[in-house]
């Protein structure tokens, strides 16, 4: 990959509720709008009201005056404004979890357990942080939580739902435009209530199949066998590292000598971590953020977070990793990094 | 003991009673100002310069390689990082990873690939190009 393309930005992303992606977000947008402009002009209106009643003048009549601009004007904008809203409410999309695509989000502090229903019946396909749609279809969401109440917002799509432990939120969501949208938690839930954020991507439809086809299947399995003739550790005859196969090898064994495996899974490497405990890492390389939407997943990003976490995300439930040498640490980054 | 006649000023005049202040006052402000001459000397001294490279482009190079993950920079967002150390003083500094002579092309060598200068660092290869490595170095360079 030239350095060009590695230091390329995602899609400009998109998190404004007036700039709306979807046609949830568009009526609520309009809505605002008109609840904005109408209350300008009122409040114009009663400035300028005021002005001229400070000058002297000619006399008014104060019942017209109290019956007319204080009672029948607010009676009929606000039956308007109320008509008008719950008509808006009316045309948002009803959850029905009847969609091809049913997405289970498990909100955590602080991060998002995100999986896909299997629509050929086999297990869940597990990740985190990041949500995948394809454009112009609509998803189903079946929002949860793990321990406290948060908050599902993606401002360009849809409006908040929280998620409450113990109930099933349901929620349609659509995007009528391709891109990168942010959400993030609405609902304080904790010291990094903040940087809880998740990434929802839209994609041409068949591009998210792909995606989807790709997540399903298990990391790519024992990385050191080379029928080039190298050692398990990839090195040639002459004991050089060839083509980093050596250094993924030994960071996949650092994954599972430094214990990472008993809060992460990577499907396909040892046994699976108890569920909900930390985020799925099966295709972490292809992910776009890494810490609920804290560092860009560039390379040395993967490093950085495992060194220390808590230098970019104080408080976050992950232990530092400052224990490794080196040359493990940036092996297990790499290693981490081509589970695309 | 009493000071002659002759050279006493008159009575009563504090200005003239004074006048022995004159010139200890001007010895005084003379071996200041001589000393003061010795400050700011440091300033004068270039700091290293790299050849094509762009401090300001090089600022914000190394915000969006996400370098402040790891260490702490002066000037650059978002860089707060406690795994590797802080680069604050950076211009002044003489050696690069503790060992590198601290050189404009060690300087853009070491950004571009770490490891292969010291195997067992924890700094790893980003896939910088050398044009951004020395901008980013260039920048480095302007922190005192």
């Amino acid at each position: 990959m030239t350095p060009a393309a590695m230091l390329s930005m995602p899609d400009p992303v998109h998190q404004s509720a007036l700039d709306p992606a979807g046609p949830d977000a568009a009526g609520i947008a309009q809505l605002g709008w008109i609840m904005a402009g109408g209350a300008t002009l009122i409040f114009v209106g009663v400035m300028v009201a005021c002005a001229l009643s400070l000058r002297r003048g000619r006399p008014v009549r104060p019942m017209r005056w109290i019956v007319g601009a204080g009672v029948l004007l607010p009676l009929v904008v606000l039956t308007a404004l109320l008509a008008f809203g719950v008509g808006t409410s009316a045309q948002l999309s009803q959850p029905s979890s009847r969609q091809a695509i049913r997405i289970a989000v498990v909100a955590r502090m602080w991060w998002w357990e995100v999986r896909y229903t299997d629509a050929a019946g086999g297990d869940d396909i597990v990740l985190a942080n990041e949500i995948r749609i394809p454009v112009g279809q609509p998803v189903y969401l079946g929002l949860s939580s793990g321990d406290v109440i948060h908050s599902f917002w993606v401002p360009a799509l849809a409006g908040k739902v929280d998620t409450v432990p113990g109930r099933l939120h349901g929620m349609t969501l659509r995007a009528d435009r391709a891109g990168v949208y942010r959400a993030q938690c609405a609902e304080f839930c904790g010291q990094q209530h903040a940087r809880m954020a998740l990434h929802v991507v839209a994609q041409p439809p068949a591009q998210f199949q792909a995606w989807l086809a790709a997540q399903r299947q298990p990391a790519l399995a024992a990385v050191g066998d080379d029928s080039a003739g190298n050692d398990s550790a990839g090195n040639d005859s002459a004991g050089n590292d060839s083509a980093g196969a050596g250094a993924i090898a030994q960071g996949r064994r650092a994954f599972v000598e430094q214990r990472c495996a008993s809060c992460h899974t990577i499907r396909g490497i040892g046994t699976a971590a108890p569920a909900g405990t930390g985020p799925d890492l099966t295709h972490i390389g292809s992910r776009l953020y890494l810490g609920a939407g804290t560092l860009r997943n560039r390379p040395g990003a993967l490093a950085a977070w495992i060194a220390d976490p808590h230098g970019a995300k104080p408080g976050v439930r992950m232990p530092a990793g400052a224990d490794m040498d080196g040359a493990t640490l940036r092996a297990l980054a790499a290693y981490l990094e081509q589970l695309k | 003991m009493r000071s002659p006649p002759s050279i006493r000023p008159p009575a009563g005049s504090s200005r003239r009673r004074a006048a022995w202040l004159l010139p200890i006052a001007g010895a005084v402000g003379a071996v200041a100002a001589l000393a003061l001459t010795g400050c700011g000397v440091d300033d004068n001294v270039a700091p290293p310069t790299v050849a094509g490279g762009d401090a300001t482009r090089g600022r914000l190079l190394l915000a969006r390689y996400q370098c402040g993950a790891c260490h702490q920079i002066p000037g650059v967002d978002a860089a707060q990082g406690s795994t590797g150390p802080a680069l604050a003083g950076f211009g002044r500094r003489s050696y690069i990873a503790g060992f590198l002579p601290n050189y404009p092309d060690a300087m853009v060598r070491w950004i571009v690939d770490p490891p292969k200068l010291k195997p067992g660092t924890a700094m790893p290869a980003m896939g910088v190009s050398a044009r951004d490595a020395g901008d980013m170095a260039a920048y480095l360079y302007t922190i005192k």
